[in-house]
């Protein structure tokens, strides 16, 4: 081995002796890499505090903290992420999960400082040199590490449903609803947004590990009308949802659904152990069984109360059988929540209208207190020239009526005003009837609003559309034309803007661009008011009230100055299921809270 | 296994200790004929924190001992209690200088148990990191096999050579070391605009550098003096001990998981496995050397062959919420010290059940080393050590 080579050899490298230095002189100076995963940043103004990133850390260094200045708000939890950097690693999986893209990590690495406190901080929140930063690691576009799309769901076909009353919905089936509950983030967003309050992502983490008895029981602890709310919520969960904010939002209501009809009714009673529930002798009386009646019964029927519902109509669900139309919530569904309620003892006295059958007096002497869910079921008229006629039709009314089966006047054109759900419920109830009547459609609804603020669900008007029904936003309605006795149509000019600035309504138009549907008959839907004639009026001048007139309830329990009176749902709050549900949970607590205090002060 | 060499004169062994009837010296420590000595956990020519505990008659060594346990942190138990994407920040620290194994095969298990594709692009990426890997690792393993013989300038070279490469690796990834850059279903990011050039001009670097270190270490008669006939492998070893890598290779063995059952891009990358016969230090040293070469040549056709369009990452369920149905696998892939393997059980729930990392250097530093160093000189302990090419992190993870 010991070759003259081996000796001389090593001699060659003599070159490198006037090679540079290859050191860095200033190493604090130097830049990091265009993605390093340096110091964070984060961007306050699309931060909605909802702590993904907390709960991927495995180091436990982000914590959700409040912060000065921020509000918990609707879709904002108000905390922002602390970050400390004795614990965290740079591995930006925060970055990566990050909902709203609001957090990254820039591409400064340096920070001296004599006081280690320091290295905990907000970032966003305390200014630090490398907020300004450009540079730094991103989440790359095509990577995520959860879905952004949302499980499709199956709809029936136009076709298939154009000419009937069948749901238009299937539902998810069992694998797509896992995928779907697959989603979520569990960042609670939507808990906090929930009129109800409802553990959305408990029962979605129900769904995931396939217990969907556990996952209709987490309903039932805050929404007695599950397969309602399934089907017709107006989902302000989804609005917040923070999966949304780059993707699709969770399908919390078809989710909610889901777990609603994989339960049939005959298991409700053992998975919600309401079969055993002790009565404790006192009586409440409650006025409607729309949402907010029937939460109200529910709930102190849970409580042991023995409740009597009075319900004017012949059956229960207040506005959800008798304004939603049968292909949006078929009343099977209806019953099975309706029934369950019943089985804790709740009890519904059917064509009872108070004030007429019997009297509010009567209620306040037989019923340790009472609770009025009595909705908003007037329809407010237009009162333009020509809404005296015959055939110009309040939307609600025909909606009961389509309901109760009660033939109504279908025409061959018709026109409805309104660009809300209603009117879009009753465009498209009146398309299908219009179908099966002559086979074809001539239905207009046109609305102050133009369709990017149109009141109505996008998917509605996607819908209706698709059924043959022409929607017209934009166009405010001067007169209903009138000749020899019948209708020609309805006279619109354009509606320029629908807010004042204030944000108040206040229409104006552009009188010189009209424009003029033809009709045999118009349906008005511009919305509904309540009729409150039921309360004595020496009892109604004793309610305190707003200075708009309106009642004032305690927001708590929905107490009103009269303490055995608590009113809720449309008629305080809303109007949607929703809030009516809320607005019964917290009334029958109310109610449970003043009745025991009432018996504390008798013994 | 200590060979004489040319002028070497036949001692007088009487003074060290005869084999007992167990075939084993009989050390005892009160005749004052020996001496317990501590080579690490402080020592330059220690590779890492470990530690050996030799017992030496004279400068010659009668026993060694392996100690580890000096940064045990836990990691398989630990990584029993996070959820399969909260490990990844964690499995890189199993071996610091090679992080991308280990990422590589935790994804994979996670992949296989279920059923996750990577899409083409996100598998050269994967192959590109792993052989930068491969190829930092065996630069800055020449820093210590320098080191370990006195050669501190070559490694000062050698540790330049690796600074090139975690460049590129930081513009890659965003780290220098622990890169976090292979997840389930793929990898984080693309190669940024400009990576292929800048990495030509690195290897450039790399194969001129290469060609002085020949010169002034493997065609060098001190090197040659140290290191061949020391530390000496018998092949008849390398299934009794578990050998894997170069150490094997070097014995003649011709495994090579890239070629045995080629994951990643490997099937189609035309390279040769590297061979020796020798199986002493400087077959071991010079059979890396050319590894690190073939290394060179394979990130050129990975650059050269990758697909310049294309998804790198697939489309990946909710990893807050990830399960993986129940089942075992065992992914295995070719780092630097020889075939590195992950077991993964899993139980249905969202947390590994049982992790087992079986890291080459478990055997190598251990069992393989402790018997190595029997007879071998004081003096050649480091070399020796080094020449395995140990990660202690590897061993108690």
């Amino acid at each position: 081995m010991g070759t003259t080579k081996d000796i001389l050899s090593p001699f060659l490298v003599w070159k490198q002796f006037f090679r540079k230095p290859v050191t860095i002189r200033e190493p604090l100076k130097r830049q990091g890499a265009d993605r390093y995963r340096g110091f964070h940043i984060n961007d306050m103004k699309t931060c909605i505090g909802c702590g993904t990133c907390e709960s991927i850390c495995e180091n436990q260094a982000i914590d959700l903290v409040p912060v000065d200045g921020i509000e918990t708000r609707s879709g904002d939890s108000g905390l922002r992420p602390k970050v400390d950097y004795g614990r965290c690693c740079w591995c930006a999986l925060c970055v990566d999960v990050c909902t709203t893209g609001s957090l990254q990590l820039t591409n400064v690495f340096t920070w001296v400082d004599k006081d280690p406190e320091v290295f905990r901080y907000i970032p966003g929140i305390d200014a630090k040199p490398w907020d300004d930063s450009a540079k730094g690691y991103r989440k790359a576009a095509s990577m995520e590490l959860y879905p952004l799309e949302r499980v499709e769901m199956q709809h029936l076909h136009p076709e298939e449903r154009h000419d009937s009353f069948i749901e238009i919905i299937k539902g998810y089936s069992k694998a797509e609803a896992l995928r779907e509950a697959d989603r979520c983030v569990s960042c609670g967003i939507c808990t906090a947004t929930c009129p109800a309050h409802m553990g959305i992502p408990e029962y979605i983490r129900a769904i995931r590990e396939d217990n969907v008895e556990e996952g209709l029981r987490i309903m039932y602890e805050t929404n007695p009308l599950p397969e309602i709310c399934g089907r017709i919520c107006t989902h302000k969960c989804e609005t917040v949802c923070s999966v949304g904010h780059r993707g699709d939002p969770l399908s919390i209501r078809w989710l909610k659904r889901y777990l609603a009809d994989q339960v049939p009714a005959s298991k409700y009673a053992e998975a919600l152990r309401s079969d055993s529930i002790e009565k404790n002798g006192r009586k409440v009386a409650i006025i409607g069984a729309g949402a907010a009646g029937l939460s109200a019964a529910y709930y102190l029927g849970m409580m042991g109360y023995q409740v009597t519902v009075f319900e004017k109509l012949s059956a229960a669900g207040g506005m959800m059988r008798f304004g939603i139309p049968e292909y949006r919530l078929p009343y099977d569904q209806i019953d099975k929540d309706v029934n369950h309620i019943l089985s804790v003892g709740v009890e519904i006295k059917y064509g009872v209208g108070i004030g007429k059958d019997i009297t509010l007096l009567k209620l306040q002497q037989d019923f340790d207190a009472v609770f009025a869910a009595t909705g908003l079921h007037d329809g407010r008229s237009t009162r333009i020239p020509g809404t005296g006629h015959a055939s110009v039709y309040q939307a609600i009314d025909l909606l009961r009526k389509i309901t109760l089966r009660e033939p109504i006047e279908v025409a061959e054109k018709i026109v409805v005003i309104g660009g809300g759900n209603v009117a879009m419920d009753i465009t498209r109830s009146l398309a299908r009837m219009q179908r099966q009547k002559y086979g074809k459609v001539q239905v207009i609804a046109t609305s102050l609003e133009t369709e990017e603020i149109m009141p109505a669900d996008r998917e509605e008007v996607v819908e209706a559309r698709e059924e043959g029904a022409l929607i017209h936003p934009g166009w405010g309605p001067r007169e209903i034309v009138i000749e020899e006795g019948r209708i020609k149509g309805l006279k619109v000019v354009q509606c320029l803007s629908v807010f004042d600035e204030a944000k108040r309504f206040n229409p104006t138009f552009d009188e010189s661009r009209g424009n003029f549907f033809e009709a045999d008959m118009v349906v008005e839907s511009i919305g509904q008011g309540a009729n409150l004639s039921y309360i004595p009026v020496d009892y109604l001048e004793k309610l305190e009230k707003d200075h708009r007139g309106r009642i004032l309830v305690d927001t708590l329990t929905f107490q009103t100055s009269l303490p055995w009176f608590f009113m809720g749902g449309d008629i305080i709050e809303g109007p949607d299921v929703i809030h009516g549900i809320a607005n019964g949970h917290k009334a029958a607590r109310g109610i449970d809270q003043y009745l025991n205090a009432k018996m504390e002060e008798t013994k | 296994m200590n060979k004489k060499g040319l002028f070497s004169l036949e001692g007088d062994r009487s003074m060290y200790p005869q084999p007992g009837a167990d075939g084993k010296p009989e050390i005892d420590l009160a005749s004052h004929k020996f001496l317990k000595l501590w080579q690490g956990p402080n020592h330059p020519g220690i590779t890492g924190n470990m530690s050996v505990e030799l017992t030496v008659c004279g400068d010659e060594v009668v026993e060694a001992k392996t100690h580890v346990g000096y940064l045990h942190r836990g990691f398989e138990k630990l990584m029993e209690r996070r959820k399969y994407i909260q490990n990844f920040p964690l499995v890189c620290r199993i071996a610091v200088p090679e992080p991308d194994y280990n990422e590589f095969n935790y994804a994979t298990a996670i992949e296989r148990l279920s059923g996750i594709d990577v899409p083409e692009k996100g598998l050269w990426l994967r192959t590109l990191i792993l052989e930068m890997a491969r190829l930092q690792g065996f630069l800055m393993w020449i820093g210590g096999m320098v080191g370990a013989v006195g050669f501190g300038t070559v490694g000062q070279w050698s540790n330049y050579l690796r600074d090139l490469i975690l460049d590129r690796f930081e513009e890659l990834t965003g780290a220098r070391i622990y890169h976090i850059y292979i997840l389930p279903g793929g990898v984080r990011n693309d190669l940024p605009e400009g990576f292929a050039a800048r990495m030509e001009e690195n290897l450039k670097e790399i194969e001129g550098f290469m060609k002085d270190i020949r010169r002034v270490l493997f065609n060098n008669y001190v090197y040659k003096k140290r290191t061949v006939d020391t530390g000496y492998i018998d092949p008849a070893w390398i299934y009794p001990y578990g050998i894997v890598g170069p150490n094997a290779r070097a014995a003649g063995s011709m495994t090579d998981v890239r070629k045995d059952s080629p994951y990643g891009k490997y099937a189609a990358l035309d390279f040769d496995v590297n061979t020796a016969v020798e199986s002493d230090v400087y077959a071991r040293s010079l059979l890396r050397y050319r590894e690190l070469l073939t290394d060179v040549d394979l990130i050129r056709q990975i650059l050269r062959e990758m697909p310049s369009r294309g998804e790198f990452m697939a489309k990946l369920p909710n990893m807050l919420n990830f399960t993986i149905p129940a089942g075992e696998t065992y992914v295995r892939s070719e780092c630097t010290r020889g075939e590195y393997g992950y077991y993964l059980v899993s139980d249905g729930s969202a947390y590994p059940r049982r992790v087992n990392v079986r890291g080459p250097s478990y055997t190598h530093a251990v069992a393989l080393l402790e018997k190595m160093l029997v007879n071998a000189n004081i003096a050649d302990v480091a070399q020796i050590m080094v020449s395995l090419h140990t990660y202690p992190p590897e061993i108690e993870r």
